[in-house]
């Protein structure tokens, strides 16, 4: 199959705007987010426009519709990661709430006072900070694997950190600030060489690695919807389902009961018991447009072109005298970290934007991989399947011009 | 006007290079430290207060953009010599300034050099970057004992 560039840029309204006046907009902050095609955005508005009603509830026909709307996309998400029962997907507002969960439902139920809860050194906030609350709760103990100088985790420094106290483990399947992709499959076989269940947050991999939960073993996944093109605001957890069923849900509400009487409340089975009161169901039926667009591109294809990107823009980086690349792990997605010289990311940020192009200046969610790398934030280039060549020239482009402002 | 026309103007680059008063003060008899938490911008603020309520001594110290250091840098200028009030005035002739609220070229002000941050508000992301070190020297004139953030 061609990679049909033209077109996919025709599918995204987004991309193709003048901002500043007169400058062509050159999105690569698609890390952060990524822009929407029109497939998703009239999936969401023909929901809005004529579809509107509550699910699991009405004995009338919208509510039956979208009832089966929102259904459907559980098994498109089945599909898409690999895993064969819909008891086991989840909808939630998105990673951070999936890991939350677990933290809060796996967490109570098996970690406790002086468990070992293992994560790595180049987690983002949303994998490092439920954990910690978690832990602070129940005097249950984070432990940290370091990465390396390339922003590769220590692969020996991670089995060692495996222990007879370790309960779980949490890590990273893409970083977002570094982008290296991890070798989760041999870091999950580790774990379970020791009976230690894992938990991968997908929330970057999603759009740019094909995900098989059978094949990778995890006990739990998480991923975006807005990382993959489709709506902010609603993701999925995936969840063994010997695992599932044995877990309490944390938030109580509607449609996660099968009986509520003032004595007492029973539960309803996974996947409803962990989705209390009514879900983002436009966000959900919008991902599932989303599922539909990215699978009818190939997420192989995706990859594969994004590391064309990927290797260009390292290259064309590389030849500018002054600038330092963050992250250059043996493999990686199509993220690019970089400091020019002494200037401060957030100046090279605003001139980029002056220029029209739009990248990210930060620490990215992920402060102890800046603390590693001894500085306080980066500039980080993203790039997706919309992105071209001349993006990375304008960008090259770009970054000339932040040389100028600050000889 | 193009970004290094308005935004990084040659007294910014200039202050962001060699950032005047720069460093610590071991015994200042005001303190505070400021943080932007989206940004990891961190500042310390130094006052030295005499007791006939004149700013003697300011320093800072710390880590952020070109445009938060140039600001402190400007910011600790313009304050030593005043009264604790004068600078409490002129924190807020700068705050309404970069927030549009006050012209330096109309408007009643003392805010002299510091104008050269007037068109910030045109940049609304790096409005907090120019006002961080004047929160955090609000926050040591008020003795808080808690961090100032720009959230």
């Amino acid at each position: 199959m061609t990679y049909n560039l033209e077109q996919i840029r025709r599918d995204f309204p987004a991309v193709s705007q003048l901002i500043h006046g007169d400058k062509p907009l050159v999105y690569l902050d698609n890390a952060a987010t990524t822009f929407k095609p029109t497939q998703v955005i009239e999936v969401l508005s023909e929901h809005y426009r004529m579809e509107t009603s509550n699910i699991h509830r009405g004995v009338h026909l919208l509510s039956e519709q979208a009832t089966v709307k929102y259904e459907a996309v559980r098994d498109k998400v089945k599909t898409f990661i690999g895993c064969d029962d819909g008891g086991e997907i989840i909808f939630t507002s998105g990673t951070t709430e999936a890991i939350n969960l677990v933290a809060n439902c796996f967490g109570n139920s098996f970690i406790s006072h002086g468990d070992e809860i293992l994560i790595t050194e180049m987690e983002h906030h949303s994998n490092i900070v439920p954990w910690q609350m978690f832990c602070e709760r129940t005097g249950a103990i984070l432990k940290v694997a370091p990465i390396d100088d390339n922003g590769d985790v220590i692969i020996e420094a991670y089995e060692k950190l495996l222990t007879d106290k370790t309960r779980l483990v949490s890590i990273v399947y893409v970083s977002n600030s570094l982008g290296t992709i991890n070798p989760v499959k041999g870091m999950i076989d580790a774990a379970h060489s020791k009976n230690i269940p894992v938990m991968l947050d997908a929330a970057q991999a999603v759009a740019t690695v094909p995900i098989d939960v059978v094949e990778l073993d995890c006990e739990f996944l998480a991923f975006s919807a807005h990382k993959l093109f489709g709506p902010t605001g609603v993701g999925c957890l995936f969840g063994k389902k010997e695992i599932l069923d044995r877990l309490t849900p944390y938030q109580g509400g509607g449609d996660m009961i099968l009986n509520v009487t003032f004595d007492k409340t029973t539960y309803n089975k996974s996947p409803a018991k962990f989705e209390a009161g009514t879900p983002h169901i436009a966000g959900v039926i919008g991902m599932g447009a989303a599922i539909d667009y990215v699978t009818s591109i190939g997420i192989d294809n995706i990859a594969m072109y994004e590391n064309e990107l990927l290797v260009y823009a390292t290259e064309s980086l590389k030849a500018i005298d002054g600038i330092r690349l963050i992250g250059t792990a043996k493999k990686k997605c199509a993220i690019v970290s970089f400091l020019i010289d002494d200037v401060h990311p957030h100046d090279i940020g605003s001139i980029l934007d002056s220029q029209g192009v739009a990248i990210r200046a930060g620490h990215h969610c992920t402060q102890p991989v800046m603390q590693h790398f001894k500085v306080p934030a980066t500039g980080r280039a993203s790039f997706s399947i919309y992105n071209t060549k001349a993006d990375v020239d304008a960008l090259a482009a770009a970054i000339l011009k932040v040389k100028e402002v600050f000889v | 006007m193009t970004i290094s026309e308005e935004l990084y103007q040659q007294l910014i680059l200039d202050h962001n290079k060699n950032p005047r008063n720069f460093g610590v003060l071991d015994t200042p008899s005001h303190k505070a430290e400021g943080f932007n938490p989206v940004c990891g911008d961190h500042y310390q603020v130094f006052a030295e207060v005499g007791t006939d309520g004149i700013i003697t001594e300011v320093k800072f110290d710390g880590t952020g953009c070109a445009i938060s250091k140039a600001s402190a840098s400007l910011m600790t200028q313009a304050i030593i010599g005043k009264s604790v009030t004068e600078a409490k005035q002129l924190f807020e002739q700068f705050h309404a300034m970069v927030l549009r609220k006050l012209d330096p070229d109309k408007d009643e002000n003392k805010l002299g050099k510091l104008a050269v941050f007037s068109g910030i508000w045109q940049y609304p992301a790096r409005v907090k970057c120019a006002a961080l070190s004047w929160h955090t020297l609000n926050g040591a004139l008020d003795e808080s004992q808690e961090p100032i953030t720009t959230e």
